[in-house]
């Protein structure tokens, strides 16, 4: 059985271990209507991309550690000093300079309500989260942005209070570390390798 | 940004006039498989060519450098796929380039023509948009459709778009819509509306005579949202010819029509929604500061702008395009429109973004009977017929071609050829379509002035295109 592929960085380069491709090959596609005659080929392909989080990483690292990391704006020339984003943004929307890495997992946990909401009954290919996904999207006390994620426990409705909760056993190193129950959840209802 | 300069307010101009000269489709369908892509986009220039009396040939005479509208080379699986259509349509070694803002990559590319004539560059552009959105399975089409949202933060929930409208139905629903049964029904009826207008055009991919029921009852995608609430996945092609005023004069000396202004702006916003910070309403030319002090008090949770509720880019895009074209007041000095419908949600919402009706007010549009080509409470012409076309959600979304199809289906009305390019029976015959027994001439009598949105994610990019017949400019 072939090995999934790794990467890890040494001396700055991509060192890579594993198969990062699949070889499958091309089948004819026929027309049924008309004698089968030839009408194309389907093209079979199976790749996995490199993708590096960037200054964004250790947003991604701390999930998994049961944080939740935010930044704010500490550049005393910005006309917006101050501005506290979550999503985790890494450079000012305004003056452009390094953002600050701040931890709000407090701030989340007890100042976290839901802004607007959906129940999503379809997904396209590749998701991973169980269907019906209920998405929310979260209002922090003193932050200027809504973060989108999804609620694992409970009911969505616009203003109700809810916790984070991370995903500390075998994360994944994605968004999907993070999700949320209402607040008064008890940690038995959680799913399986999360904790509050 | 929250807050504008003077500099960023400057209001958009063109060096020279430009005028749209002639256009041209493809047939639209969820899947052609009959044929490549480079033969909708012939398809799409011949039919150009002969609405004003040339052949391909002489028309390609004329053009001088070209714009390529194709937004997701992914589902197609072919980079530089610009260089192949202009090399089947015979127009090398001109120069040419790729133009890419999502589901407003049709619009996006009328801009970059309409300023390469307007710059003095070229007397003679073509636009030319497409799409191919059949060479994968739907779900995996959702996926790479998916990817237009910000891969780490919001793709990997549920890798669907219908999703991220979703989350705006559910807040404007509450907000505006106060929750009530009754706004879920308007927004089923503008299902109903465009679906029903597919019916009349034989370009379209979805004919349906349906009911306010049926979209109500229709599978859930991601609630509130349901699958007639929902835009086309499509595959097909559409064209247009910019030029300055002596060439247009020139090359619609023998044609029926005459060519119109055009003016093309454009507006943006984050692709994360969650990154839209409170700001100030930038005011149209028929809004004022006063009728939004209340706003938060007439619909609670309403104050907070753009938020999930309003499409600042949208607002943006008219608010340098009026200006631009001298448009004071969109329900008094237009005579049509074609809004990008993505979601019956996101139409409400633009009605506002554009002026139509103030925002927490767009239902009315509908509920008046003022976007329908004749309003069904009156009889009486409607006061600015919307998407008569069938728009995204009844006759196409091939995502490069749309903002071009829009802006051909304006076009058509103002030519006054509306019922010729559409009741033709050969074309009916040709895309194997039935034409229905109860087809109706929608061409809207008299129009003169038109507008078309192209928009782009939720919300990152959106165009207004302004025609105008030129002996009635504002």
């Amino acid at each position: 059985m072939s090995m999934i592929g790794q990467v890890f960085v040494k001396g700055g380069k991509y060192k890579l271990k594993g198969n990062f491709h699949h070889l499958t090959p091309n089948m004819p596609i026929r027309n049924a209507d008309d004698g089968w005659k030839l009408m194309g080929v389907t093209n079979p392909r199976d790749m996995t991309y490199i993708h590096m989080y960037g200054g964004e990483a250790p947003f991604f690292e701390a999930l998994g550690e049961g944080k939740l990391l935010g930044t704010r704006c500490d550049n005393p020339d910005c006309e917006y000093k101050g501005t506290v984003y979550q999503p985790f943004r890494i450079h000012c929307a305004d003056c452009l300079g390094k953002n600050t890495v701040i931890d709000m997992t407090e701030t989340a946990k007890k100042k976290a309500i839901i802004h607007t909401f959906m129940v999503c009954e379809r997904s396209g290919a590749f998701n991973l989260l169980d269907k019906p996904i209920k998405f929310i999207n979260i209002e922090f006390e003193g932050v200027d942005t809504i973060l989108m994620s999804y609620l694992s426990v409970g009911e969505p409705e616009i203003g109700k209070k809810v916790v984070p909760i991370f995903r500390t056993k075998n994360p994944t190193y994605t968004i999907l570390d993070l999700s949320w129950v209402l607040e008064g959840t008890p940690k038995e209802e959680l799913p399986e390798g999360f904790s509050f | 940004m929250i807050k504008f300069s003077k500099q960023q307010l400057k209001i958009p101009k063109l060096m020279r006039p430009v005028y749209l000269v002639t256009a041209g489709q493809s047939k639209f369908g969820r899947a052609i498989p009959e044929k490549r892509t480079e033969e909708l986009c012939i398809d799409a220039l011949t039919q150009a060519s002969e609405l004003i009396g040339m052949s391909p040939a002489e028309l390609k005479s004329y053009i001088h450098s070209c714009y390529y509208g194709h937004f997701a080379d992914h589902f197609g699986d072919q980079l530089l796929g610009e260089a192949v259509i202009h090399d089947r349509l015979g127009l090398d070694p001109l120069g040419n380039i790729g133009v890419k803002t999502g589901g407003a990559t049709g619009g996006s590319t009328l801009w970059e023509a309409v300023k390469a004539v307007a710059s003095g560059y070229s007397d003679c552009v073509l636009a030319m948009g497409w799409e191919r959105m059949d060479e994968v399975p739907t779900d995996e089409g959702n996926f790479l459709i998916s990817c237009a949202a910000d891969k780490d933060w919001e793709s990997p929930l549920g890798h669907i778009y219908t999703g991220y409208y979703a989350v705006m139905a559910q807040r404007y629903w509450q907000i505006f819509g106060k929750a009530e049964d009754s706004f879920r029904r308007t927004l089923a009826e503008i299902a109903v509306k465009h679906h029903g207008y597919a019916r009349m055009n034989p370009y379209a991919q979805s004919p349906m005579k349906i009911t306010v029921d049926d979209v109500i009852n229709s599978p859930v995608v991601a609630y509130p949202l349901r699958a007639l609430d929902c835009c086309l996945m499509s595959v097909g092609a559409a064209c247009a010819i910019i030029c300055d005023e002596k060439t247009a004069e020139e090359m619609t000396k023998d044609s029926p029509h005459k060519p119109l202004r055009i003016w093309v702006a454009a507006g943006s916003h984050t692709l994360r929604p969650a990154d839209r910070r409170d700001m100030e309403i930038p005011l149209l030319p028929n809004e004022n500061a006063d009728q939004y002090k209340d706003l938060g008090k007439r619909f609670p949770g309403g104050d907070r702008y753009p938020g999930f509720t309003g499409f600042l880019g949208a607002r943006m895009a008219a608010w340098y395009g009026y200006r631009m074209a001298g448009v004071k007041d969109p329900l008094e000095d237009l005579d049509l429109v074609e809004l990008h419908d993505a979601f019956t949600i996101s139409d409400v919402q633009t009605y506002e973004d554009i002026g139509i009706r103030p925002y927490g007010e767009g239902r009315d549009y509908v509920e008046s009977g003022d976007c329908y080509h004749t309003n069904p409470k009156t009889g009486k012409p409607g006061k600015l017929p919307s998407n008569i076309s069938g728009g995204l959600i009844g006759c196409m979304h091939a995502v490069g071609a749309t903002g071009i199809m829009q802006t051909f289906e304006v076009a058509t009305h103002i030519w006054n050829r509306w019922a010729e390019i559409h009741g033709d029976d050969k074309r009916w015959k040709e895309f194997g379509r039935k034409k229905p027994k109860d087809w109706t001439d929608l061409q809207v009598k008299g129009a003169k002035r038109g507008m078309a949105i192209s928009h782009a994610g939720v919300g990152s990019h959106v165009t207004s295109t302004i025609l105008m017949d030129p002996d009635h400019l504002l």
